[in-house]
């Protein structure tokens, strides 16, 4: 039962504030959480906070605050799960979560929040149930640009045939404006993989984590066939029947139905196994409740019914046995002189990824001994480039080609760290000086190696045009640390 | 996260409906997979057979239901246990369906269909008694998403006889609905040939009530089950852990009055709440076993319902005190799909539910919290921090029962540079108490990674981890903090310090190693904590470091200057403590401290503590030996401290609330804080029922109890004020008195404390070891008699004087009154002596 949400932006200013219960007592609560906030002591942590009678519960969420206090000893399992579905829902009506889009949609936020909340308890957060409710329509700041026009064809008619959509294309309002007919029935399906990795001095594996999530976005419109063709009377008509008489009738209707195939390999635990050759094994997994699974046994298809918005379809995890080689090995080679306080790091980075894959956005960062000074730098490739920073080392490579080997030396001065005298050179590393860990995006790879075959969308016979479907497979580093 | 990665990657387009890549050897065409499929028993020919049925068989009218509670379950329960089922056939019953009721269930074919399990049954028919046959094989079970039922409803639907006997038809309401509740397990019912229709209701009854197929059981063995009329065909044996005992007479039909039939229309979670409650509270649901059962199971598994409607119900049930431990496994058993929920906030509702109800039944709780393993491993590695960092706290809170749960999964709480510190915290304090033989070393490795973070909180946190496993681990520990030592860093080497300081106390068996680790640190330290903590190894373990004397003698030059008052003290007890070693070498500083904490210091402790051991120095040596000499280390200390594992019951009610997020510790100074400010009267506020107390079985209970005990029962919260009190006091007679044996002073606190707990009232009270000490209390009943009373103590006599006033004349309620309050007494008088 919550008592007051709000939004705080990453600064404090407060963009949206709603009071359920009116039991505030007349004191701004917003603020009493931000001077909380800012000085709490360095071992306690934020996540739940109390002052009086009241707890202060808050996840961040793409640098804004989202609070929700109460003054019961309640799940905190179940409240940070209603704080994230509230940003997921957020996002999807207003395209993206940010402050900017927060407080152009100030109304449609309250409205949102007036029918998921009622006196502090969860009335629902379906978008099936909530679209015959809400009618506020996101505004969207579309700044001109020149990049729009690009994707304008010839005669002013958009490319029909373009294989690849911009990366922003998902981060629109879900339900189609009004005044917008031209919006695109899409769908697009994530594959995202964290991978959390730990690799001893001597090169030997000591931990390999794999979180995977299958991720649907979906702005078709659930109602299928009539919808799409007449939108505005639909409204004027759900409006008319706002009393709730609209949502059985919905239900009559059978919705789009989504077909998603995965790999056949596909397997789950330890023992079973599929197939010939190497399968694809995870260790774990974990089906939203809407998904069904008829023939998921035989033939690994997930059938749902896609509401609107946002949806995590599966969750899966793999540890300690990837059926690929891990994506980058680091060979790093330490020369200390103790008596002159030179310290020379050789960095050999090899990409193990398939030739046709790369790897983006690579970012090293090495924790270095203090009281370092100086840093001179021999780095393999043009594009890359190195810095110090907050006792660190920070070795930035934009673009990283599979078998592709990249190298840089680095030569410090610590003055600051005296060892035992009489020593001269040795290889051993100073404490301090690391573990390098590496950050990293690999677009069209997953680790695990699942994929996705097809995405198919089984429309009612009377359904409009056909709705574009866009998959991607990501993977990205969660941990992925090298000890020196 | 995902925005940000969203903006950098670039779609692909899907492969289209035609399957342009086909997977790895096997062509993706639908049409070849249909074929396919028809080969498979389990899947369209089970339609088939579903299709030739009689159109008699009602079990379900909704095969939906059915198929859609399978599909919530990922591994099917009881896939990798070992323990029985409950196997009963539950379903339809009421008047109509007699017939087709589940009593000839052939435990062992029942069984199994029921458990939703796939496994094409060996021989459906071999363990029923005479006649018995199994059919009815409910179509969603065709449905089930791992084709449970594969075989079974082909093989056996057609050995069926159609001599299923009259009134098939026209199913009572009740039948439907308990039906239609039982698709959700899947469950089969089986049909004896032979039963009558006379039976019907008591065999309804029987059949409704008769347990619910699932994992959670008490007993092992297939248990001997009376089975009602129908065990005519003669005894069943069920696999099951006791035996449904109904009461057979006055049984009515509930025809149309129960709430929120068949489904439950979406109301949101707190009108269902709402509409248990008042179900529950209804006289006619409470005197009926059955529709009381009902009545839970309809909501429990609303299939209507969203994860915030389920966790409301979860956390509402929580109130519910099964009256049996049959009912109370039918609840576990209807509430295991919960377990494996997506969300995380419905699996740790359940899990709190499962641990608080089978709080009798260890080995029960212990398999759940083997079973929330998983999630909570997902929660911690969740890409929300603050779900992680919930999840870690939780964590911790197993460990404390469990200090092995976890240990397998130590990788798992390994830290990124990347996470914030808060989260790191809790890692390292979850590694530092799952730390086993195995996995010990690369823990610490681990740890020591740590130690050097930029961070110096964190590092510092790491450094007082690996002294707390040091405890254990003690030779590995020492080494790696000596090393740290070598960094001379200011922030690691006074933590280091201060934890050899905690170590030699408790494992004096490292004392050694420290020792030669000591010299030379006190170059890096500069703050007060491990400043003390040096002086203090230095004085008490000086006698081994040889350069002892020099390291004080420098912060003896340098007193001047030093700001801590607590460091003063501790350096003039360690000089003293050294000066009894070797004299030679202290006896000089020690004069010119003494000399400046008496004649120059300013803060008092420390010119006190100064001219004691002045004084005591006066006293001859050996007075200062016998006083200052104490032992040097306490090993059992540390052994108190590991033996603190708790019990699971001991947090169970914590579990899943904002206490393990807060700590212990701080959840208490908190509800004290807030217990403070709201000592108000209760609102009975339906909102907050989660915390307000047990739902009616138990009050019905305890009313029950009542009578027993003297038909007295005092009001919690009468609050009377002193004034009110004389007055009243003044203006009645005394009821009653009597002396009472009591020996000694009383403890004023602990009396006061206990007659809380009876709801006594305390109004004023003499100090302990008063002469003569009085006390006086109130009470009132829930009539509104009040008792007021003294109570008398006299130096002289051994015995308390009691006197009662009343003021309404009772005898009754007085004797209770008198002999509750004896009870308190006679339990202070022997816990004193």
């Amino acid at each position: 039962m919550i008592s007051q949400f709000f939004i705080l932006s990453s600064k404090g200013d407060p963009l949206i504030y709603k009071d359920f219960r009116g039991d505030s007592g007349g004191r701004d609560v917003a603020e009493l959480f931000y001077r909380k906030l800012t000085g709490l002591p360095g071992d306690e942590s934020p996540v739940v906070m109390h002052h009086d009678d009241r707890h202060f519960i808050h996840i961040r969420h793409s640098g804004l605050y989202l609070v929700a206090t109460t003054s019961e000893n309640i799940s905190p399992f179940s409240l940070l799960e209603l704080l994230s579905r509230l940003a997921t829902l957020l996002g999807d009506y207003c395209g993206s979560l940010s402050e900017g889009t927060i407080s152009r949609n100030v109304a449609l936020v309250y409205e949102l929040l007036d029918e998921v909340l009622d006196y502090g308890y969860v009335q629902t957060t379906s978008m099936e149930m909530l679209r015959n409710f809400i009618q506020t329509e996101a505004v969207v700041s579309k700044p001109f640009s020149l990049f729009d026009l690009s994707s304008v064809g010839l005669f002013g008619a958009e490319t029909q045939q373009s294989k690849v959509a911009p990366s922003t294309a998902a981060s629109r309002p879900v339900l189609a404006s009004r005044s917008d007919q031209s919006q695109k029935n899409e769908v697009f399906l994530d594959v995202v993989e964290r991978l959390s990795v730990l690799i001893a001095s001597n090169g030997s594996l000591l931990k390999v984590d794999v979180q995977g999530e299958i991720r649907l976005k979906s702005f078709l419109p659930s109602g299928s066939g009539e919808k799409s063709q007449g939108g505005a009377w639909d409204r004027q008509l759900l409006s008319a029947v706002y009393g709730g008489i609209w949502q059985p009738f919905l239900t009559f209707f059978p919705l789009t139905e989504m077909r998603i195939g995965l790999t056949e390999e596909f397997c789950v635990g330890k023992s079973e196994l599929r197939g010939y050759g190497p399968g694809i094994r995870v260790d774990e997994v974990s089906f939203h409740s809407s998904v069904l699974l008829e023939e998921f046994e035989s033939h690994r298809i997930l059938r749902l019914q896609p509401p609107q918005g946002e949806l995590t379809v599966m969750r899966y995890q793999l540890s300690d046995d990837l059926p690929s080689p891990l994506p980058f090995r680091l060979f790093p080679s330490v020369q200390w002189d103790r008596g002159s306080g030179r310290l020379q790091v050789y960095l050999k980075l090899r990409c193990d990824l398939p030739p046709k894959s790369q790897a983006l956005n690579v970012r090293l960062h090495l924790p270095l001994p203090r009281g370092v000074v100086s840093l001179s730098q021999e780095l393999s490739g043009p594009e890359q480039k190195a810095e110090l920073g907050e006792g660190a080392l920070r070795w930035d490579l934009p673009r990283v080609q599979g078998g592709s080997q990249l190298s840089g030396l680095f030569q410090m001065d610590v003055p600051g760290l005296p060892g035992p005298p009489g020593q001269g050179h040795s290889t051993t590393a100073p404490l301090g000086l690391g573990p390098a860990s590496l950050s990293f995006e690999l677009p069209r790879h997953t680790c695990s190696g699942l994929q996705v075959r097809f995405l198919r969308l089984a429309f009612r016979p009377c359904g409009s045009t056909s709705p574009h479907k866009w998959v991607r497979h990501l993977s990205h580093s969660d941990a992925y640390v090298i000890r020196i | 996260m995902g925005s940000g990665l969203r903006d950098r990657a670039l779609w692909k387009v899907a492969l289209g409906a035609t399957g342009s890549r086909p997977g790895r050897g096997r062509s993706p065409c639908s049409g070849d997979r249909k074929k396919e499929a028809a080969a498979l028993p389990g899947g369209p020919a089970g339609s088939a057979n579903r299709a030739n049925r009689p159109p008699e068989r009602h079990s379900s009218p909704r095969a939906g239901a059915g198929a859609e509670a399978g599909h919530s379950k990922r591994a099917l329960p009881g896939a990798d246990r070992p323990k029985q089922r409950i196997s009963d056939g539950r379903r339809a019953p009421g008047r109509g369906s007699c017939a087709a009721a589940p009593r000839g269930a052939a435990g062992e074919g029942a069984g199994r269909s029921a458990s939703g399990r796939r496994s094409a049954l060996g021989a459906p028919a071999g363990g029923g008694g005479g006649g018995a046959r199994l059919g009815a094989v409910g179509p969603e079970e065709a449905g089930l998403p791992q084709g449970a039922g594969r075989g079974l409803s082909g093989r056996v639907a057609a050995r069926r006889r159609s001599d299923g006997g009259p009134g098939r038809e026209g199913a009572a309401p009740w039948g439907g609905e308990a039906g239609s509740g039982a698709e959700g397990l899947g469950v089969a019912g089986a049909v004896s040939g032979r039963s009558e229709p006379a039976c019907g209701p008591q065999e309804g009854t029987a059949g409704a009530g008769a347990g619910l197929a699932g994992p959670w059981s008490l007993g092992c063995g297939p248990g001997e089950a009376e089975a009602g009329p129908t065990s005519r065909l003669g005894a069943l044996r069920r696999p099951t852990f006791a035996s449904p005992r109904f009461p057979r007479q006055g049984w009515e039909e509930p025809a149309g009055t129960a709430p929120g039939r068949e489904t439950m229309p979406y109301l949101g979670s707190e009108d269902v709440v709402k509409e248990l409650k008042k179900a529950l509270c209804n006289p006619h649901v409470q005197a009926d076993r059955l529709r009381y059962r009902n009545v839970i199971q309809r909501v429990i598994r609303m299939p209507k319902l969203d994860q915030w409607g389920q966790a409301e119900v979860l956390n509402f049930l929580l109130r519910y005190q099964p009256r049996s431990e049959e009912e109370l496994f039918d609840i576990l058993n209807l509430l295991d799909s919960f377990l494996k929920s997506s969300s995380p906030g419905v699996v740790m509702g359940a899990t709190k539910l499962f641990l608080i109800l089978a709080k009798k039944f260890p080995h029960v709780q212990t398999d759940v919290l083997v079973q929330v393993k998983g999630p909570l491993l997902a929660a911690c590695s969740s890409e929300s921090r603050e779900l992680c960092f919930a999840a870690l706290c939780h964590v911790r809170q197993i460990l404390h029962s469990l200090p092995g749960h976890f240990s397998s999964h130590y990788k798992k709480f390994f830290c990124s540079y990347s996470e914030p510190h808060y989260i790191k915290l809790q890692k390292v304090e979850v590694l530092c108490e799952l730390v086993n033989d195995e996995n010990v070393q690369q823990v610490l490795e681990e740890l020591r990674g740590y130690c050097t973070d930029v961070s110096a909180d964190f590092a510092q946190a790491a450094i007082f981890a690996i002294g707390g496993i040091a405890r254990t681990y003690t030779d590995q520990c020492v080494q790696i903090l000596t090393e740290l030592l070598g960094l001379r860093q200011e922030h690691i080497t006074t933590v280091v310090v201060q934890t050899f300081r905690d170590l030699v106390w408790l494992c004096p068996q490292c004392t050694e190693a420290v020792c030669q680790a000591l010299p030379g640190c006190e170059e890096n330290i500069q703050d007060s904590e491990g400043k003390q903590a040096l002086i203090w190894l230095l004085g008490v373990h000086g006698e081994r470091i040889p350069n002892a004397p020099y390291v004080l003698e420098d912060f003896v030059e340098n007193v001047k200057s030093e700001t801590f008052p607590a460091v003063k003290m501790e350096l003039l007890t360690a000089l003293l403590r050294l000066f009894l070693c070797r004299p030679a070498e202290c006896q000089d500083m020690l004069g010119r401290l003494l000399h400046y904490c008496i004649e120059e210091e300013k803060d008092m402790a420390v010119r006190d503590r100064g001219l004691f051991y002045y004084r005591l120095l006066l006293a001859g040596i050996d007075e200062v030996k016998r006083i200052l000499c104490s032992p040097k280390s306490d090993p059992s200390l540390g052994l108190l401290e590991d033996q603190a594992e708790r019990p699971v019951n001991s947090w169970a009610s914590d579990f899943n609330t904002l206490v393990p997020v807060y700590g212990k510790a701080r959840w208490a100074a908190i509800s004290k804080y807030q217990g403070a400010e709201h000592r108000g009267p209760e609102l009975p506020n339906t909102a907050s029922f989660a915390s307000s107390g047990p739902l009616i079985p138990e009050e019905h209970k305890e009313t029950v109890q009542e009578p027993d005990s003297g038909a007295l029962m005092l009001v919690p919260n009468c609050q009377l004020t002193a004034e009110y009190f004389e007055k009243t006091w003044f203006s009645l007679k005394v009821a009653h008195q009597q002396v009472f044996p009591w020996k000694g002073a009383v403890h004023p606190d602990t009396l006061q404390m206990a007659l809380q707990v009876v709801n006594i009232q305390t109004i004023a009270m003499s100090r302990a070891g008063a002469h003569p000490w009085k006390a006086y209390l109130s009470a009132q009943d829930d009539t509104g008699c009040l008792f007021l009373t003294e109570l008398l103590l006299e130096p002289e006599n051994s015995e308390m004087q009691i006197s009662v006033k009343q003021n309404e004349p009772r005898t009754e309620t007085l004797n209770g009154f008198i002999s509750v309050l004896e009870t308190v007494l006679g339990t202070i008088g022997d816990i004193k002596s």
